[in-house]
């Protein structure tokens, strides 16, 4: 199973935010998150390799999609 | 995918360090003192240009700004990072830009201008550093609250071009009304013919800087109060160590240059209130929190298309033509007839703001 946030539209913090409460709240070990600006895609991959995740970057027109795995 | 060079950890140094060597070079070059660039001092000072407020010393459309906005666009425009978007609460960000300013102006500068202060050797900016602190400390309590204004809406390509367009207006003011020496009107544009509106490189010189710094700092998402408020709510230096280069980078410049003058006393352009210089950074670094980014973040979002840092932007120049009609604005003698007053109602907002304005998302 994976979480999906759609942090489209908001600005940084808040993407960062929900991703890292998403890894609380969550126990899944994969994360879809959506993002529509490239300060946001940095922000949430900053934060997630900090923590050791594996991110995937991928552009889909104006927009991103982060495909995140957490370590084991 | 490319990678952004300065979203790298050495990138946002980079730029730190170039904003650091630039701003002290732009004072050898005629800037006030300590104040290279400071975002604050230069909108209020484009407040004055503009006649919306009648505080004679301080009134010059400063280029730099009109640099910063235009650099940012040509960065989003030419790496696809340029989005128009507006909708995300507009007018609660004109009000924490007002309020923003207000609280700057007690201090008597933006973080940029409180760390330029600092590497010149000025200790009031430690005070007001450590109310910038504070106050985005206080902002940190409310996004972990649950504060947000919401999301934005894509709009149209244009509209996102309109606060560009205005800079690129004032800049060609600037050339069909020139400064004219001694004289403290041109064409509609107001100048200054002594105090620090009267201190300023040459333009040409300004908006080149402004230029690059513009370009970079949109590419690096530079922001001082990014800085702080990513460290205590991430425990994330990267921010942080472009403010600690551009620090660094700044206190050699000014060695270099002798611009270097230690102490609390008779610094350009300050006052010694430990106390107000404390209160009025934490009221500017709530108000930064709250809106999202420190007034140059906002000035390089709103190049790149952010309609809602626009609103901001233009928060700010408001609050600096309230500031200095109601006497709100500190100045070397001390603070205004009505600063605590103002300080107190900044508060007022912001705390409503950050209290009320929660939603789940």
């Amino acid at each position: 199973m994976s979480t999906t946030i759609d942090a489209r539209g908001l600005s940084c913090p808040q993407p960062v935010l929900m991703f890292m409460d998403a890894t609380k709240s969550s126990a899944d070990k994969e994360f879809i998150v959506l993002v529509d600006s490239d300060a946001s895609m940095e922000n949430v991959s900053r934060a997630a390799e900090s923590k050791n995740c594996t991110v995937t970057v991928t552009r889909q027109a104006d927009e991103y999609r982060l495909d995140i795995v957490r370590p084991l | 995918m490319v990678k952004n060079f300065f979203s790298t950890r050495k990138g946002i140094i980079t730029v730190g360090a170039v904003i650091g060597i630039l701003a002290p070079l732009l004072q050898k070059l005629g800037n006030p003192g300590n104040m290279g660039i400071c975002v604050a001092c230069f909108g209020r000072d484009i407040a004055g240009g503009l006649g919306l407020h009648r505080a004679d010393v301080v009134q010059y459309l400063r280029p730099e700004i009109i640099g910063f906005v235009l650099g940012s666009l040509a960065a989003a425009l030419i790496f696809k990072d340029y989005r128009a978007r507006t909708g995300s609460a507009p007018f609660v960000r004109f009000i924490l830009g007002v309020f923003a300013m207000i609280g700057a102006l007690v201090f008597l500068g933006c973080p940029w201008r409180a760390l330029l202060r600092l590497s010149g050797g000025d200790w009031n900016a430690i005070l007001g550093l450590a109310g910038l602190i504070c106050g985005i400390w206080i902002g940190t309590l409310f996004l972990k609250n649950g504060y947000n204004l919401g999301r934005t809406q894509k709009t149209h390509f244009s509209a996102g071009l309109l606060m560009p367009l205005v800079m690129a207006g004032f800049l060609i003011l600037m050339l069909i009304y020139p400064q004219v020496a001694q004289e403290p009107k041109s064409g509609v544009l107001f100048y200054s013919v002594k105090g620090p509106g009267a201190s300023h490189a040459p333009l040409f010189i300004a908006i080149g800087s402004g230029l690059i710094i513009g370009f970079i700092a949109q590419r690096s998402r530079f922001c001082t109060m990014g800085a702080f408020r990513d460290l205590i709510l991430f425990k994330q230096v990267h921010l942080l160590s472009g403010v600690i280069a551009l620090i660094a980078a700044a206190l050699v410049m000014n060695l270099i240059l002798g611009q270097f003058h230690m102490g609390f006393e008779k610094q350009p352009v300050a006052h010694n209130l430990h106390i107000w210089n404390f209160i009025g950074m934490a009221l500017a670094g709530l108000a930064f929190a709250l809106a999202g980014g420190c007034p140059g973040r906002q000035i390089f979002l709103s190049g790149e298309g952010d309609g809602d840092a626009a609103v901001f932007v233009f928060g700010m120049i408001t609050g600096s033509a309230f500031a200095h009609n109601f006497g709100l604005a500190s100045s070397p003698a001390g603070l205004g007839p009505h600063g605590m007053a103002a300080v107190a109602a900044g508060f007022a907002a912001c705390l409503f703001i950050g209290f009320t304005m929660r939603k789940t998302i």
